[in-house]
C-alpha cells in the first residue's frame, strides 16, 4: 500500500524521484567516504604530483599529490553537513519569527517586518562576507551566518502562511480555552503552516549548498587542508589551464548536488501544489 | 506620480541609513575586535589596543558612527589599510567596471529569458517548453563560480575560442573588450536566466488565458497583433519588477564572478578587503554595493509604475 503511493508520487513527480536518488547517492558516498575512498583527503604523494587521472588516481591528483577522487569524496560530508544545519537554524528562528509577528500583528509585526527589510536590503553574499570577516572563518560560523542570512526570508513565507491562520475558529477557540502562547503557536499553529515551510526548507538547503560552497570559495568557509569543494576549486583556480582535473571534479560535484536538490524541491512543489 | 517618486526617494534614505548602521554594526560591536581581525590572532594585546587607539576605536560606538557616516556623507571614506589609498575613488572606478559587466549580462540576459519565456507560453508542455524549463532550472542552481569553471575549461581551454582573462591585455578596442567580458557575463546570464524566464512564462500563460485575449481573438485580430499588442503587453510586466531584484543577486554574483576571472570590479575588491581583513575598505564596499542595489529596485519599481497604467492612475488619484 506505502509502495503503492510512493509509485504514484514518483509518477506524479518525476522530478522529485530523480532528485531523491541523486542525493541519497551522495548521502552514501559522504557518510562512507573513509571506506569508498582509495587514499584519505589529506594524505601527501610528492611522487605523484599534479599527476593527470589514471588507474592508480581516478581524478588525478593536486599540487601537493593529494587524491583528488578522495578529496572530493570526503568534500561531500561538509557540503551535506553545513547545508542541512545551516537551513535548520534558518527555519527554527524564521519560523519562531514569522509565527510571532503574524499571531501579534499590528505594531510587533510591523516593527520586526521594517527590520527584516532591512535587513534584506543587502545582496545575502555581501551580508555574508561582513559578518564572516568580523566573527573570522569556521565551521560554526559558517552555519550560523548562512542560517541567520536566510531566517528573514523564511520568515516571510511563514508569516503569510501563518496570517490566513491566526483568524481561525481553531486558534480563536485555542485561545478562549486559556492555553499558553507556546502551545498556540507549536501545536495549533505550526502543523497547519507545515506545508510552505516543509517547501521552503528544500528550496532554502538548494541555496545553502550554493551560499556555503560560495563562501567556501571566496575563502570566507572551512579552511585548508579542509577538503570543502568550494575551496579546492578556488584554491586550484590557477591550475585550470595545467591540470584542470583539480578543479572540474569538485566543481562537477557541487553543481551534481545542487542540481539533486533543486530537482527535488521543484517535485516537491509541485507535489504540493495539486 | 511626483509624490509617488517623492515618497519612494524618501524611503531609499531610510534604507540606506538603516543599512549603513546595520553595515557599521557588523564590523564594529560584533564579538570580533576590528584591531584583531585586521592583526589576526597571534598580535599581542597591547599592539591590538594601539591598533583600535589610533582607528579611533576606543571611543563610544555612537560618536564612532556619527564620525563615519558624517565622514560618507562629506566624501572623506578614509584610506584603505591594505592598499593605502583613499577609498571613494577607489570604490568608484572598480564600480564603474562592475557596472559595465552587470550592463553588458543584462544585455544578454533580458532579451533571451524574455523571448524564451513568450515562445515556452505559446506552446505549454511542448519539448522546448520542458527543455528550457529543465535545464534552466538545473543550471540556475549551479553556484556561478562552478559554471564560470565549465565555461572556462569548454570554451577557453577546449575549444580555444574565448579569451580566459577577463580584461584585454594592453589597449584594445570595444569588440575585444567585450568579447574578453563574454564569459563572465555569460555566467551571470545562466545564474539568472531560469527564475527570469519562469517569471515571464508565468506572466504570459495568464494573459494568453485571459479575457481580453481572447476577446481579441474573437474579434478577429491577427495572431501577431493580439500577441504584440495584448498579451505581452501584460503578460511581460510582472517580469520587469522581477528584474530589478534580481539585480541582488547579480551584485552577489558579480563578487564570485569577477573573482574567478580576476576581473578588477567592485565584486572583486570587496573579496579583497574580506580576505585582507581590511575593515574600512570593506564598508565602503558594502555601502556602494547596498547603494546601488536599493537604486536599482527603486528604478525598477518606478518603470513598472509608469509602464502599468493600473499603478499609475491608482497613484495620480492618491496623490
Amino acid at each position: 500500500m506505502r509502495w503503492a503511493s510512493a509509485l504514484e508520487a514518483v509518477r506524479r513527480a518525476p522530478t522529485l524521484a530523480v532528485g531523491a536518488l541523486m542525493l541519497l547517492t551522495w548521502v552514501v558516498t559522504a557518510l562512507g567516504a573513509q571506506w569508498i575512498a582509495p587514499y584519505t583527503a589529506v594524505q601527501l604523494n610528492l611522487q605523484a604530483v599534479l599527476a593527470a587521472p589514471s588507474a592508480a588516481h581516478w581524478f588525478g591528483t593536486d599540487q601537493y599529490g593529494r587524491d583528488v577522487l578522495s578529496r572530493v569524496l570526503y568534500g561531500g560530508f561538509y557540503a551535506l553537513s553545513i547545508a542541512p544545519a545551516a537551513t535548520l537554524l534558518g527555519l527554527v528562528l524564521g519560523g519562531a519569527i514569522g509565527l510571532v509577528t503574524a499571531y501579534f500583528g499590528c505594531w510587533v509585526d510591523e516593527v520586526v517586518m521594517r527590520l527584516l527589510d532591512a535587513v534584506m536590503a543587502f545582496p545575502i553574499v555581501v551580508l555574508a562576507l561582513l559578518a564572516l570577516t568580523a566573527l573570522g572563518p569556521s565551521l560554526v560560523n559558517v552555519i550560523m551566518v548562512i542560517g541567520f542570512v536566510f531566517a528573514p526570508l523564511i520568515a516571510r513565507t511563514v508569516r503569510a502562511a501563518a496570517l490566513a491562520e491566526v483568524r481561525k475558529e481553531y486558534v480563536q477557540a485555542a485561545r478562549l480555552r486559556g492555553e499558553h502562547l507556546p502551545y498556540i503557536l507549536l501545536r495549533e499553529i505550526l502543523p497547519n503552516v507545515k506545508g510552505p515551510l516543509v517547501v521552503e526548507g528544500t528550496i532554502r538547503l538548494g541555496y545553502a549548498v550554493f551560499t556555503s560552497a560560495t563562501l567556501g570559495f571566496l575563502g570566507l568557509g572551512v579552511q585548508p587542508p579542509t577538503p570543502d569543494w568550494g575551496l579546492m576549486v578556488s584554491d586550484n583556480r590557477n591550475m585550470l589551464t595545467t591540470a584542470p582535473w583539480t578543479v572540474l571534479f569538485p566543481a562537477l560535484a557541487i553543481a551534481f548536488v545542487v542540481v539533486a536538490i533543486s530537482l527535488l524541491a521543484d517535485g516537491l512543489e509541485e507535489l504540493t501544489a495539486r | 506620480m511626483t509624490r509617488y517618486v517623492l515618497r519612494r526617494l524618501g524611503l531609499l534614505l531610510l534604507t540606506l541609513l538603516v543599512a549603513s548602521a546595520l553595515i557599521f554594526a557588523l564590523t564594529s560591536v560584533l564579538p570580533g575586535n576590528v584591531g584583531r581581525i585586521i592583526l589576526g590572532p597571534f598580535a599581542s594585546a597591547k599592539a591590538v589596543a594601539n591598533l583600535n587607539h589610533q582607528l579611533g576605536l576606543d571611543q563610544p560606538v555612537w560618536e564612532r558612527y556619527g564620525e563615519w557616516l558624517w565622514g560618507i556623507v562629506r566624501g572623506d571614506w578614509g584610506k584603505s589599510l591594505a592598499l593605502e589609498v583613499p577609498i571613494l575613488p577607489l570604490v568608484a572606478t572598480r564600480l564603474l567596471r562592475s557596472l559595465g559587466l552587470a550592463l553588458f549580462s543584462l544585455v544578454l540576459l533580458v532579451p533571451t529569458a524574455l523571448a524564451a519565456g513568450v515562445v515556452a507560453a505559446r506552446r505549454q508542455g511542448g519539448l522546448f517548453d520542458r527543455l528550457v524549463s529543465v535545464v534552466g532550472l538545473a543550471i540556475g542552481a549551479i553556484p556561478e563560480f562552478v559554471t564560470g569553471v565549465f565555461l572556462i575549461f569548454i570554451f577557453g581551454l577546449w575549444l580555444k575560442i574565448l579569451p580566459v582573462q577577463a580584461l584585454p591585455q594592453g589597449p584594445a578596442g570595444l569588440g575585444a573588450y567585450l568579447l574578453h567580458l563574454l564569459m563572465p557575463a555569460a555566467a551571470l546570464t545562466l545564474l539568472l536566466f531560469a527564475y527570469l524566464f519562469r517569471m515571464t512564462r508565468a506572466g504570459m500563460v495568464e494573459a494568453l488565458a485571459a479575457d481580453y485575449t481572447r476577446t481579441a481573438v474573437l474579434k478577429g485580430l491577427p495572431e501577431r497583433v493580439v500577441i504584440l499588442r495584448h498579451v505581452l503587453r501584460n503578460g511581460v510586466l510582472p517580469t520587469i519588477t522581477v528584474i530589478g531584484a534580481q539585480l541582488g543577486w547579480m551584485v552577489g554574483g558579480l563578487v564570485v564572478v569577477e573573482t574567478l576571472f580576476q576581473y578588477p570590479g567592485i565584486g572583486s575588491l570587496i573579496e579583497y578587503a574580506a580576505v585582507n581583513r581590511d575593515i574600512p575598505l570593506l564598508t565602503g564596499c558594502s555601502l556602494v554595493i547596498t547603494f546601488v542595489f536599493a537604486c536599482s529596485n527603486l528604478i525598477a519599481d518606478l518603470v513598472y509604475a509608469a509602464l502599468n497604467p493600473r499603478v499609475r492612475h491608482a497613484l495620480g488619484e492618491r496623490a
